[in-house]
């Protein structure tokens, strides 16, 4: 499992803008890179990311070798009711990753 | 004094000099409205004609932000706004980020709806080499808007050996 960091505030007044931001320790190995022997590392790299608030998708991102290491990203999203924001990570090799956080709004 | 080219042919010092001057004049002034999109390799026009499927891209209501110099390439924060209310009835559908000088235009293409609120959002990226970053939005009516942002770096990302 890599280490994922989610930020986003635990309380929200209903129609709120609240602001996410996510990270996700991950080596995104370009495959343009050459190693130690001199050979280029295969590629790997996360290649989505998705955000659903209670089952509906807020925001995706399709991400490329140009995005950093440890893939950084904010976005906003509107609170409309209190339940649960999965996030989701998916890439080269079978990674998949998936971190929940819930959110009341009242 | 004179240098001798390769070819034979003899370059003066003066002609030279002349040259690097207009060189330098055209890097200090740069365009007020660099909104204009102006990608200058083919991959990247291809790249852009594949997210837009060809439709005119009109410069304005977007916002990139990015350190006019980068120190270090590998990671590189981009920050991206576009002017839109977020309504159910006009919003930015999606808004993909391309480059004119890594290995690959594409950098990150991000889909948004009405639920987003803002649209607003920070990444960070990788530049292999002083380039220009263009970035398109697809509003809801299907028209696409786009700016630019250059950037001079110094430590290259992508192809250093680690």
């Amino acid at each position: 499992m890599a280490r994922a960091l989610i930020n986003l505030p635990k309380t929200a007044k209903a129609g709120a803008v609240i602001e996410i931001k996510t990270l996700i320790s991950h080596p995104m190995e370009t495959g343009y890179r050459p190693g130690q022997d001199g050979r280029l590392i295969p590629r790997n790299i996360i290649t989505e990311f998705v955000c659903s608030y209670d089952g509906e998708e807020v925001f995706r991102a399709e991400l490329s070798p140009a995005s950093a290491a440890n893939p950084y990203l904010t976005f906003t999203t509107v609170a409309t009711k209190t339940g649960t924001l999965r996030f989701t990570w998916t890439g080269d090799n079978g990674f998949s990753q998936t971190e929940e956080v819930g959110i009341t709004v009242g | 004094m004179t240098i001798r080219a390769t070819n034979g042919a003899r370059l003066h010092r003066r002609t030279i000099l002349a040259g690097g001057a207009g060189l330098l004049t055209v890097a200090l002034v740069r365009p007020g409205a660099a909104a204009i999109i102006r990608p200058s390799r083919e991959a990247t026009v291809e790249a852009i004609r594949r997210f837009t499927g060809g439709a005119t891209v009109q410069a304005g209501r977007i916002h990139l932000d990015m350190p006019p110099l980068v120190e270090n390439g590998n990671t590189v924060p981009l920050a991206i706004t576009v002017e839109s209310p977020m309504s159910e009835t006009d919003f930015v559908r999606r808004i993909a980020v391309f480059n004119d000088k890594n290995p690959q235009p594409h950098v990150v293409t991000l889909h948004l709806g009405p639920r987003a609120g803002r649209a607003a959002i920070n990444t960070r990226i990788r530049l292999a080499d002083s380039q220009t970053i263009t970035a398109i939005a697809e509003m809801r009516d299907g028209t696409f808007w786009s700016a630019t942002a250059d950037a001079i770096v110094t430590l290259a990302a992508c192809v250093e050996g680690s």
